[in-house]
């Protein structure tokens, strides 16, 4: 690789790594699988067995907790990591801390999976977790801030990463998002009341639930991005111009898109208006990330062919750019009257769950992990082709069956007869059209899930089997 | 909600003045980076730094890309103009979600309501041996009843049957739309305790079992005396119901809440509290006419 100027190699701090690492794989699992029983649940109710703690009511906020915050939030403690002390030629800062970001951030994910399907919860989407475990998340997240501007503090680099732009302005803005979100009057150590009422507190809960998919899972895997596919790729990355407009441009916008979600709603019509218009600016920047890490491939196409890594990353933006542009296409109020409260919604945000965070960690682990373990590949390429493959057709399977559950939802609610102006379909109609796409979708899932089984036998071998001492060859320092 | 109660009055400034740095921000970052090529490195070159040996190339930005962008952010400009969004100021086309929501009722009116009114002159009784009017009713009832006494109005426990002539209220033209427009709160008081303990409530319970033929545990005949005293002021000496007050008839063997020993018992424990909804505002009277047509029509 054309370094400018060599640095002694330092002894990188891998071992929280390697922990991350491993969780993000067994969350994973976890998640996903929870994801395939509520899906189920939907199609065939008697799987809730009549026990209150299994209901769709209180696994559905566990599902989404474990993928987002636990898978997701796994990858990103252990890529960030990784990525902060590899570009800034430094061990990390405060490593002790570093370890209680881990243990810390592993028992937020243990409360979090007894207390849901005890049935306490705030009542806040995607922020659910009562106060107690409220109040660990923001000590755990700030640990985990110190830990990484510390690094970057400390670096021996002279510029940023683009990728450290990107995680830590993840970092930072989460911080922000969870700690004003979710101030609330205990009435007890289960409950507890938003200090916010209202429209004013819809407002603030989607300003919330619209930039953590805007910092969590686009800012923060999109830093992810930008140190896999040109490491992967072996190519430099595309344009650094683009890098810096697009980036300042996404965090500066997304702020503003929140209201989408409240379209028809007590909010005033101005923050729709707003809400909407921000979700179209938005647009650009959003993919001015794809084209950078997709263009970063371009004189390598080849790789697509021979390594699956590849594949997974490549797919991944192609995904999040197909996300990205049906998210402004469904915050246009016309769109948005067709699309609100469908299966639409829930296709949209797994096209973005599955197709792109998912994609995009399950291919950076697996250029990780051989590296963490002094390997030159994983233990089994092939089966990382076949995991790519059942990744690929469960996405596929579960955004089209939800469009399609999605739209017709969406036109039989809205259906009136011409002769007395009464709806078309009563809602139990609807419901019984969308049936047999709950099935797809369960499939779907159940496929997406059996591809994180080989991962975790992969990741498993290839961290077990006796090291190859080839590891210069992988990864140069 | 109005602007000014969801925000004070400086709020609606600064929101003004954050939109139009953060819109005219981006304009100023594509000029800025495509006016800015960095002075020595050519285009299409690598910006020199390298990072775990990753480099950067100095490559324009799309042209296309460029175009998008500055495309949505002409339009956030117009938008915002046209439609509320410059803080709490009303758009140059007037429009309000409110105003747009009663553009829709009105139309839908002008284009329905001469079918109701026309239904409207024709007695219930009557209406109800009219297909077409049927047909309209049983819409407006999966729509809006359908959710609670079920898609064949059969009912469900706790919600009654509408096809069986038992009737809590009146199954006449006039009690049927009286309790559509206006709804009904039933109210079963809990009589656990004042039954003195369990074995008044089993005995009553037999007793209620006895008026429609069947035996409980307890005693019926000490409940009896119970229920004179604490139950037949409602639901009459003979236990036919009075449909006056809503209560139920306890000797035909139809149960609202389920008719097993357990089922009333829970019923004199705990008491009941049925709830049917007023149909006046969501509805109006010509409406609830023709849907009081179709449940009239499910029973005689």
């Amino acid at each position: 690789m054309g370094t400018t100027h060599q640095v002694a190699t330092p002894q990188y701090d891998y071992g929280v790594i390697k922990q991350f690492t491993v969780m993000t794989v067994i969350w994973g699992i976890v998640g996903m699988a929870v994801g395939v029983l509520i899906a189920s649940q939907l199609a065939w109710p008697a799987l809730n067995f009549d026990l209150p703690w299994l209901t769709y009511s209180r696994l559905r906020p566990l599902h989404t907790n474990a993928v987002i915050f636990a898978f997701g939030g796994c990858a990103l403690m252990a890529t960030s990591f990784y990525v902060v002390q590899r570009t800034c030629q430094t061990t990390l800062f405060a490593p002790g801390l570093a370890k209680f970001v881990f243990w810390g951030w592993q028992l937020v994910i243990l409360l979090a999976a007894i207390s849901l399907p005890m049935g306490w919860t705030s009542g806040k989407e995607y922020a659910e977790l009562e106060w107690p475990i409220d109040i660990l998340i923001a000590v755990v997240w700030v640990a985990y801030a110190v830990v990484f501007f510390g690094t970057i503090a400390k670096r021996t680099t002279s510029h940023i990463y683009v990728a450290n732009w990107f995680y830590g302005a993840f970092i930072i803005t989460v911080a922000l998002l969870h700690i004003v979100n979710s101030m609330a009057i205990p009435v007890s150590p289960t409950k507890s009341y938003s200090i916010y009422a209202g429209a004013r507190d819809a407002m603030i809960q989607w300003w919330y639930g619209h930039n953590a998919v805007g910092f969590f899972l686009t800012a923060g895997f999109l830093g992810m991005m930008y140190y896999f596919v040109p490491k992967q790729a072996g190519r430099p990355v595309y344009s650094y111009r683009l890098s810096i407009v697009h980036f300042w441009a996404l965090i500066s916008v997304y702020m503003w898109a929140g209201p989408h979600h409240l379209h028809y709603t007590a909010l005033p019509d101005w923050a729709q208006s707003i809400g909407m218009v921000f979700s179209l600016v938005l647009l650009a920047p959003s993919w001015g990330g794809m084209i950078n890490g997709i263009m970063t491939l371009s004189g390598a196409w080849e790789k697509l062919r021979d390594d699956p890594v590849i594949r997974f990353l490549i797919v991944a933006l192609s995904f999040y750019g197909m996300s990205t542009f049906e998210g402004p296409m469904m915050s246009i109020k016309t769109v948005n009257a067709l699309s609100h409260y469908t299966d639409w919604t829930i296709g949209h945000v797994h096209s973005g769950a599955l197709g792109w965070v998912a994609m995009i960690s399950i291919g950076s682990i697996y250029a990780l992990t051989p590296w963490l373990y002094d390997k030159k590949t994983m233990h089994s390429v092939s089966l990382v082709n076949t995991h790519f493959w059942l990744a690929t057709i469960g996405t596929v399977l579960y955004i089209a069956s939800m469009w399609v559950a999605g739209i017709s939802q969406g036109l039989m609610w809205r259906a009136v007869n011409p002769e007395d102006g009464s709806l078309t379909y009563t809602f139990v109609e609807a419901l019984k059209a969308t049936y047999p796409y709950y099935i797809v979708r369960a499939a779907g899932g159940l496929v997406f899930l059996s591809g994180m089984f080989l991962m975790a036998y992969n990741v498993f071998k290839t961290m077990t089997t006796p090291a190859t001492s080839t590891h210069t060859a992988a990864q140069p320092a | 909600m109005t602007g000014t109660d969801f925000t004070q009055g400086w709020v609606n400034g600064w929101i003004i003045t954050i939109v139009l740095i953060n819109l005219v921000g981006c304009l100023w970052l594509l000029w800025w980076t495509r006016k800015r090529p960095e002075d020595h490195i050519a285009e299409g070159e690598s910006m020199g730094h390298s990072f775990d040996g990753i480099e950067e190339l100095n490559n324009p930005l799309p042209h296309w890309w460029l175009n998008l962008f500055y495309f949505t952010i002409a339009f956030a400009f117009i938008y915002l103009t046209l439609y509320p969004g410059w803080g709490d100021a009303k758009g140059m086309l007037g429009w309000t979600s409110h105003g747009q929501w009663g553009t829709e009722v009105e139309k839908a009116n002008n284009r329905y309501d001469r079918i109701f009114a026309e239904y409207a002159g024709v007695p219930v009784a009557e209406l109800a041996k009219n297909p077409e009017a049927v047909k309209i009713g049983q819409r407006l009832f999966g729509n809006n009843c359908a959710l609670c006494h079920g898609s064949d109005a059969r009912g469900n426990t706790g919600y009654p049957n509408l096809t069986d002539a038992d009737w809590l209220y009146g199954g006449t033209p006039e009690k049927i739309m009286e309790t559509v427009t206006g709804g009904r709160n039933a109210m079963m008081p809990a009589l656990g305790a004042a039954l003195g303990g369990e074995q008044g409530i089993k005995d009553v319970a037999a007793y209620v079992l006895s008026l429609s033929g069947r035996q409980g545990a307890g005693d019926a005949t000490a409940g009896k005396a119970k229920f004179d005293m604490m139950c037949a002021a409602c639901h009459g000496p003979d236990g036919k119901g009075n449909q006056m007050l809503g209560s139920a008839n306890l000797t035909d063997n139809i149960w609202l809440y389920g008719g097993t020993e357990v089922a009333i018992t829970e019923t004199i424990v705990n008491g009941r509290q049925g709830k049917m909804p007023a149909f006046k505002d969501t509805l109006g009277e010509q409406k609830i006419h023709v849907l009081a047509a179709y449940v009239y029509s499910l029973s005689n």
